[in-house]
Parts: structure tokens; sequence; C-alpha cells
């Protein structure tokens, strides 16, 4: 059976040039994900996820290798594609949620669907939908300093998700949320991913995440440790929390 | 499928009069750099502008009032120049202003890294962020240059009531008072452009991720 690979990375290398030494942060990476799964991206501070992370999003530019979205190399993109690769494609969460502080929740929900050109009152629409579905119903004037941590990161799950994307990356997405409010978001994304075929990506090391995982990849030290399929996993996690 | 990322001018004008409300102070002092520049400039050029209708007047007594203003009046002249030394002055306040908007914009894009990198996370393109500091630069300049030319020609007319009396009343040269004002208005729209311009370039090419990676 062959499997649709929303995004497949070959080789790729990053080099950070700190002007008297170059650090080499990811030293090749290969890696595949399958169109709808739950993909956890895990490893130590410093293991180079933040990084790899950045590459799948076309935040930054490999030194080496190739990073292909949808079976598109996003190296060859120009400055308006990957604007709207960005826009469309992919759906950014934040450790520290990045909501935009001078507007309120539904105009940082609403802002990509304006980006993408969809008209006001649609876009209005939506994002009450959304706000609502992540549990924000009747938050929607608020401004992001009035909501607490975890609601802020909600705001920004429906953020994620105003333009249908194919995938949502969330990098350390727990990362400033108390136990609770983190397992909140994540059941929310696995939720999400389950209702709507979407494929998501975190870069975490929180173990939490591990039970939601239908893949997990270890990173460590640039390198692809190991990748466990869900099944692999919970044997692992079983012995681990007996 | 067409790949277009919009942002309508209606929503971009929308958030730039946000962003200087959510900063009102920090706004308030750029515009207030502003309105002391183009206040300079207004009063300098409506003073002579006043001088000047005094003088076409051929009034004997209105030009010895004139010079004893300070002003060097040659027989025959028919208008008065501003004297190289103030033009001087004139330039050099503006440039100091160009300067200090510069400061203030550059800070103001350092303090909005995370939010510019956010846009372009969500799929904003390069211009829409320039576009939105010009707008910004545009509403400051506007409401800073209106505010410092009327409060430069109410000045300069005040000054010319205290020194040549009230008979000034009936000489002030409304069209070539209007001009002036106007072109400092122009003026210091102009220089809130020409403040914000690198910035706003600088602010708009930062990749996503260094954009990010700023602490705050």
């Amino acid at each position: 059976m062959s499997k649709k690979h929303i995004v497949r990375v070959t080789d790729v290398t990053k080099d950070f040039d700190l002007g008297k030494i170059v650090v080499k942060v990811l030293k090749g990476i290969n890696l595949k994900i399958e169109t709808g799964k739950y993909v956890s991206i895990m490893g130590p501070s410093g293991s180079g996820k933040s990084t790899l992370f950045n590459m799948i999003g076309g935040l930054d530019k490999p030194t080496q290798g190739k990073v292909f979205i949808d079976e598109v190399d996003i190296a060859q993109l120009d400055a308006y594609e990957l604007a709207w690769l960005r826009c469309r494609k992919i759906g950014y969460i934040f450790q520290t949620f990045n909501l935009i502080p001078v507007m309120t929740a539904l105009e940082n929900v609403t802002l990509p669907m304006t980006f993408g050109g969809t008209p006001n009152e649609a876009a209005i629409e939506r994002g009450m939908k959304l706000l609502s579905q992540v549990g924000l119903e009747g938050r929607h004037s608020h401004k992001p300093s009035e909501l607490s941590g975890g609601q802020q990161q909600r705001v920004a799950v429906a953020r994620a998700l105003a333009n249908n994307p194919s995938i949502i990356l969330a990098d350390e997405p727990t990362g400033n949320l108390d136990l609770s409010t983190g397992e909140e978001i994540i059941n929310l994304l696995k939720q999400l991913s389950m209702e709507q075929g979407t494929t998501v990506i975190s870069a975490t090391h929180d173990f939490k995440m591990l039970n939601v995982s239908d893949q997990v990849i270890w990173i460590r030290d640039g390198r692809v440790e190991k990748i466990q399929e869900r099944d692999e996993l919970e044997i692992h996690t079983g012995g681990m929390s007996s | 499928m067409t790949r277009l990322i919009v942002l309508p001018w209606k929503k971009s004008v929308e958030i730039a009069y946000k962003s200087i409300r959510a900063r009102f102070f920090r706004s308030l002092v750029t515009t207030f750099t502003l309105v002391l520049a183009v206040s300079f400039l207004a009063f300098s050029q409506v003073s002579i502008d006043i001088a000047d209708a005094m003088l076409v007047t051929g009034d004997t007594t209105l030009c010895q009032m004139l010079m004893r203003c300070g002003y060097d009046i040659m027989p025959g002249d028919t208008s008065l120049a501003a004297s190289p030394k103030q033009r001087w002055i004139v330039t050099l306040s503006l440039l100091v202003c160009v300067v200090g908007i510069i400061n203030a914009q550059l800070m103001s894009v350092t303090e909005r890294f995370r939010e510019i990198g956010t846009m372009k996370c969500l799929g904003a393109l390069d211009r829409f962020i320039v576009r939105i500091f010009v707008l910004e630069a545009v509403m400051e300049g506007f409401a800073g240059s209106f505010v410092g030319a009327l409060l430069g020609s109410f000045t300069a007319f005040l000054v010319a009531l205290l020194r040549f009396g009230t008979d000034t009343i009936n000489l002030l040269p409304w069209q070539a008072i209007s001009v002036s004002t106007l072109t400092a208005i122009v003026t210091g729209i102009g220089l809130s452009l020409l403040g914000v311009l690198y910035p706003a370039v600088m602010a708009a090419h930062m990749q996503p991720v260094e954009a990010m990676r700023v602490e705050q």
C-alpha cells in the first residue's frame, strides 16, 4: 500500500555560522511523514528539534538537502508562493503563543483568512465557529492580555486552523502551560487531527504527547535516533509509567 | 487556484490605527518631534510672508518698523528672503527631527519583532509589513504636521501683532500664509515617511525565524 507523504525531508543539514565556529545543528535528517498522522518530534534541548521544525515549516532554509511539502520542494518557491504556503497549507502553533497583542481574539483568528482573501463576513463567521470549537465562546472580543495562557494557546490553535491547513506545526505547544492545561491543548489537537484528517507535527519534550502520537521521531544530536510507531510505543511508555 | 495573498487597504489602515492606539504614548512622542519641527518651519515661513506683505505696501513707517525688528532691507527690495542663517537653523531642526523619528520608529520596530515574525508566519508578504509601518507614519505625520503648522502660523501671527500693532491684520497675505502652511504640512509628512522607511524595510526583510528568536 503506498501512502501519501505530506512532508518529506531528505539529507537535511543545517549549520549556524557563529563567526569563529560553525555549529552543525542538523547532521543529515531523512524523514517521511504520512498524511493525517499525529507525529511528535522528541528530543532533549539542543538536539535540533526546533531547527528541524523551522525547516519543515519553511521558516528557515536548510544548508543542504531538501524539504518537500506535498511533493513540492520549498527551496524552489518564490516569496509569494512561500507566503501562500505559510498562509494556506501550514498552521503554526508556538510555545509562546505569539498572538498579535493589539488585536482581539477574533481578529487574531481572522487575520490568516484576510491574508488568504476570505471576505470579511465569512471570515468573522468562521472565526466565531473556530473559537467556539476550541471552547472560547463569548471571549472573541478579548485581547490576548485579558486571556490566560491556556486560553491564549486555544486562540492560537483556532488561528492555526483558520485556513484549513493540511499540516499543523506545533513547537512545544505545552511548554508554557501547566500540566492540565497542556493536556487539554494536546487533546484538542488530537481531536482536530482525527476529525479533520489534519497532519499534526509537534516538536516537544513533553511526555504527555506520547499517548496521543501515532508516530514519535526521536532526535538526538542532530540525527534521527529512532522512529517509533504507536504500537511499539505503548509497551514502552507502559513500561515507564508502571 | 490562484496563489495570491492579499491585505485590503481598509484592513491595513485598521491595523495601523490600532497599533498607534496601542502605543499611544510612544506615537505621541514621535508626533511631538514633528510638531516642533514643523511649527518652527511654519513660523519662519509665515513670518517672512507677513514681513513681505508689509514691505510691498511701500509704507516708510512699516519699513522702519521691520528694520528695527532686525530685517535687513536694502532700498528697492520688494521681497524678503530668509537669511542663510535662518535657513540653516530650519534645515538643522528638520534634520534633527528626522533622526528623532528614525530613532523612535526603530524602537517601535524592535519592540514588534515577534509580532512581525508572527504575521510573516501567517503568510504576510514583506510589503504588507512596510505598508502598515508607512501608514502609521503617514497618520502620525499628518496629525503632527497639521498641529505643528497651525501652531507655527498662529505664533507667527501673534508675534506680528505684538511687534507691528493691530494694523497688520488688514495687511495679512492670506494666500501666501496658506501656501506656507500647506508646504509645512507636506514637508512634515515627507519627513515622517523618510524617518520610517529604513526601519520598515529592515523589519520587512527579516526572516520569520530571526524575528521569533528575539526574547521579549
